[in-house]
């Protein structure tokens, strides 16, 4: 059988999404179905004092959800301090208060009209700043939600005495995700089991969620996920307050019940990228060697914790950048703001940091008056260096064939030699980025959390993946049958994949952390062997062939299935109280040049070229993977260059895709994407690393740097909107010069 | 009010309410929910369809407003089955991820592609600035409907 790992197979679930027979959830429907609705709050923080019912309404059919009827008032995730729905206080505009379902879209619309809350508006805490000073306090006495320490060799002390020491600060924006389908769940219950479908990454998030609000048993949850349009991150944590939202509505009402956001809706409650500011002072040689490292990163946490403090963690933890420091101080804290909790997004708090870190990188460069890209050669980490954690990297660090990938590719040196290209009113110019990406759970979270997968034998020489990681666009449908095929000597038609349902497929653990393909696909593979062996043994055994020992195994349910369970490679060792050791089993490496062309005139930044050479291990699916590169890096463009989110009062002002800007294919760069492999031994089908989060890393940095490169502007703050550049033009001019 | 349209080659008459839109006639009234809605304001294109062979966002045009026009659709352009060479083109070339976009993204491709000929990068991009993905990056569909526009050439001239 001629192995598929690394072929460019057909597409799994290409037909039916190219043909419209791909069922979204808003395309479901069940008999007597309701619509459902959600009542927000207006003020950022409040006591709640009451939901009135306008007494002038008709409100037969109409079914009214209150805190009063949740069980437990609780969203369970790393902390029990969000509420399902809010009772006796509000702490962010949006926040969900009283949810209404009925027959009828245009009456539902009419209800929730008639439904109003009434609130004692309090003082808010609405920027990073304002937690900072903690004059209102809304978590604690200092609004600090999570503290982090990483310390290498003296720490901050390694600065003094250091040749040259360069410090800036560094800041990014909220950044919502944009999946073009809207969250949505269709709830109903049959006696006393609970059953949601819906837009989803991660079913048993849900499931815990369900079983908590409820105090439902395990089999008393059934979770599915529809074919989902997008996540990114954005369909984490997020769908558990849906699915429950929906679940309360069928509950009181007794009937099925649809919830589907609006686009202004999901954009004005739902979670985004954790807005940043992050300091930096390093020391280094004269030659541009680094030396120490010292960084304090804040992250805005938003109204509740949820998944902060793992944001904030591998924010941490990739604050120095792939490059090699003797001596490291991190100090990052998440703060608590009146804003909607920020949330998992692609990249999960690196992107920050990593901004940060490149920008600083090109102003040592500036200031030692070195080329950008000889600085970063000169430091990245190599095979044998140890990072911040004191985490050996032993194999599979592909940092320098990126960068030297890319930059070929590209023609940076020319291009970079050759100065900004001023033509009329427009100039031009390319900027360098390298990056890199823990692939996997932080620290020991792998082995707290067992990810298991199951592979079945079934009659006709089929076999069954069951996982309860999703495909939400990235391909893991067609990835996973690839691993298993070969692993199982088999076609890859023969191979099903289980609709991820809690009642079907073990718990492997959430679609998130770059660990599909790593880590899940790693069991997928495991297990796929360990019944290719069976079916050897057996063959042997009876004296039979292959293809009827599948057949005897298949029929007998106690050697049909083969359940596995992730096991954490041997000797990765972390330590959580002090915050070293192995932080990953592996990182991804990459390098990103872009090449814009400013307006002169209008400041406006167009991307017109874009290189890309990323360290995936091994790639299961060349075109997938390239795919996932392609558009985290245009998720990362689109950070850098319009997305911005306009808040007053904690209010949105842009919540609709008509002010708040991702990119077109007019915006899109022609992307050259170069896959490295560098294996990782214990990476499925012959050496794969996690590859979805790593392109959200270089881009914004590598734009910032060709934007300066073109205009001599630096900037800092992301996003780089025209007006700033203006602005920051207007500072150069007036000989105050960038800060 | 009952109107009588065609959509994809068949004559259906429907009954719709003055405001309906065209978006909701045709995932809800018509059952054909291929064609997706992302935003319901005209900007991202996932409920493109063709009316009269023009693309247009259902979700901005009044059913009222099709009594007697000819509405293509996702599923007017090949099943799951008999895939066009445009669906299986954008497929193979990574151009459909989440899917979602998709049948927006293929109805808008399928009028560029009835023009004839081999259009460029540039034609390509121009013709689905209306259709916003989240996922692709866009140069895997770009490359898509590309690779189909020289197959459809080739079977042009290997017909005639
Ligand atoms: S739903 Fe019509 S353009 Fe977005
Ligand atoms: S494939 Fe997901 S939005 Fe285009």
């Amino acid at each position: 059988m001629a192995p598929v790992v690394g072929q460019a197979v057909p597409r799994v679930d290409g037909p039916a999404k190219a043909s419209g027979s791909a069922r979204y959830v808003d395309d479901l429907t069940r008999p007597g179905m309701l619509f459902g609705a959600t009542l927000r709050s207006p003020v950022p923080r409040g006591r709640l004092l009451g939901v009135d019912r306008d007494p002038s309404f008709d409100w037969s059919g109409v079914t009214v959800v209150t805190a009063a009827d949740v069980p437990v008032n609780v969203v369970a995730t790393i902390e029990r301090d969000q509420p399902v729905l809010a009772a006796g206080e509000v702490r962010h505009v949006a926040e969900p208060i009283a949810l209404v379902a009925c027959e009828d879209r245009l009456r539902l619309e009419r209800a929730l009209a008639h439904l109003t809350p009434r609130i004692e508006p309090l003082p808010a805490v609405l920027t990073i700043g304002e937690a900072l000073e903690a004059r209102t306090a809304i978590h604690g006495a200092d609004n600090v939600m999570k503290r982090y320490a990483i310390t290498k060799g003296r720490g901050r002390d390694g600065l003094t005495g250091c040749e040259v020491v360069v410090t800036g600060r560094y800041e990014t924006g909220a950044q919502e995700h944009v999946y073009i389908e809207p969250q949505g769940m269709l709830a109903w219950w049959e006696g006393d089991d609970a059953h949601v479908v819906g837009s989803l990454q991660c079913p048993y998030y849900v499931q815990k969620g369900i079983k908590t609000v409820f105090g439902l048993a395990d089999d008393g949850v059934d979770v599915t996920q529809a074919t989902t349009g997008g996540g990114f991150g954005g369909k984490e944590e997020y769908p558990t307050v849906v699915a429950l939202h929906a679940l309360l509505l069928a509950r009181k009402s007794g009937r099925p019940v649809k919830l589907v956001y609006g686009r202004k809706e999901d954009v004005e409650a739902t979670t985004k990228r954790h807005p940043s500011v992050v300091e930096i002072t390093t020391g280094c040689d004269r030659d541009g060697t680094f030396r120490a490292f010292a960084a304090r990163v804040v992250f805005d946490g938003g109204a509740y914790v949820t998944l902060t403090p793992v944001v904030l963690s591998r924010g941490a933890l990739h604050a120095t950048g792939p490059y090699r420091w003797d001596d490291v101080s991190v100090e990052a804290l998440a703060v608590a703001t009146n804003t909607p909790p920020n949330g998992a997004f692609r990249g999960f708090g690196a992107p920050q940091t990593q901004w940060a870190v490149e920008r600083h990188v090109d102003r040592i460069a500036r200031t030692l008056d070195l080329d950008p890209l000889d600085l970063r050669l000169r430091n990245l980490l190599r095979s044998g260096d140890t990072t911040a954690t004191g985490q050996l990297l032993a194999e599979s660090v592909g940092a320098q064939r990126c960068a030297d990938e890319a930059t070929w590719a590209s023609g940076y040196r020319n291009r970079r030699g050759a100065g900004p290209v001023v033509a009329g009113r427009t100039a031009r110019g390319v900027g360098v980025a390298c990056f890199w990406h823990g692939a996997g759970f932080t620290g020991s979270g792998e082995r707290y959390l067992k990810g298991r997968v199951a592979v079945d034998l079934l009659p006709g020489g089929q076999a069954r993946i069951r996982t309860a990681s999703t495909d939400i666009g990235q391909g893991t449908e067609t990835v996973f049958r690839q691993i298993a095929a070969d692993a199982l000597g088999v076609p890859m038609a023969s191979v099903d994949f289980a609709i991820p349902s809690t009642r079907v497929v073990p718990d492997s653990g959430p679609t998130v952390a770059s660990r599909t393909v790593m880590v899940v696909g790693s069991i997928v593979e495991a297990a796929a062997r360990e019944l290719a062996e069976r079916v050897g043994r057996e063959a042997e055994r009876s004296g039979s062939t292959r293809a009827e020992a599948h057949e005897r195994l298949a029929g007998t349910p106690a050697l049909a299935t083969c359940e596995k369970q992730y096991e954490p490679p041997p000797g990765l060792a972390w330590d959580d109280a002090t915050y070293t050791g192995d932080a990953y089993p592996v990182f991804g490496w990459g390098c990103d040049v872009a090449e814009v062309e400013v307006d002169l005139d209008t400041f406006e930044t167009k991307v017109t070229g874009f290189w890309t050479a990323v360290d995936v291990g091994r790639a299961i699916h060349p075109v997938l993977c390239a795919g996932q590169v392609e558009g985290g890096t245009l998720q990362a463009i689109g950070w850098a260059l319009t997305e911005k989110l306009v808040t007053r009062g904690g209010k949105v002002l842009n919540p609709r895709m008509t002010d708040y800007i991702v990119p077109t294919s007019l915006d899109a760069p022609p992307f050259t994407t170069l896959l490295v492999e560098e294996p990782y031994s214990r990476g499925p089908g012959g050496g794969a690393k996690g590859v979805g989060e790593l392109p959200m890393d270089g881009g914004a940095p590598a734009i910032a740097a060709a934007v300066e490169h073109a205009t001599s502007l630096v900037l800092d703050r992301l996003p780089l909107l025209p007006e700033d550049l203006f602005e920051a033009s207007g500072a150069a001019r007036s000989g105050g010069g960038p800060a | 009010m009952r109107i009588v349209l065609t959509v994809n080659g068949a004559v259906r008459e429907v009954d719709v309410a003055p405001v309906a839109r065209l978006l909701d006639v045709i995932r809800e009234t018509l059952g054909l929910t291929g064609t997706k809605e992302g935003c319901g304001e005209g900007e991202c294109g996932a409920c493109t369809v063709l009316l009269d062979g023009t693309p247009v966002n259902s979700c901005l045009v009044a059913a009222a407003q099709c009594a007697g026009r000819s509405v293509v659709t996702v599923e007017g352009l090949g099943s799951a089955e008999r895939l066009s060479a445009l669906q299986e083109e954008l497929v193979s070339h990574g151009g459909a991820q989440c899917g979602i976009c998709t049948p927006g993204v293929l109805v808008s491709a399928a009028a560029l592609l009835s023009r004839g000929g081999v259009p460029t990068d540039a034609e390509v991009r121009e013709a689905l600035a209306g259709n916003i993905c989240r996922c692709t990056g866009y140069q895997k569909i770009v490359d898509g409907v590309r690779a189909a526009a020289v197959r459809n050439a080739a079977a042009a001239r290997g017909a005639s």
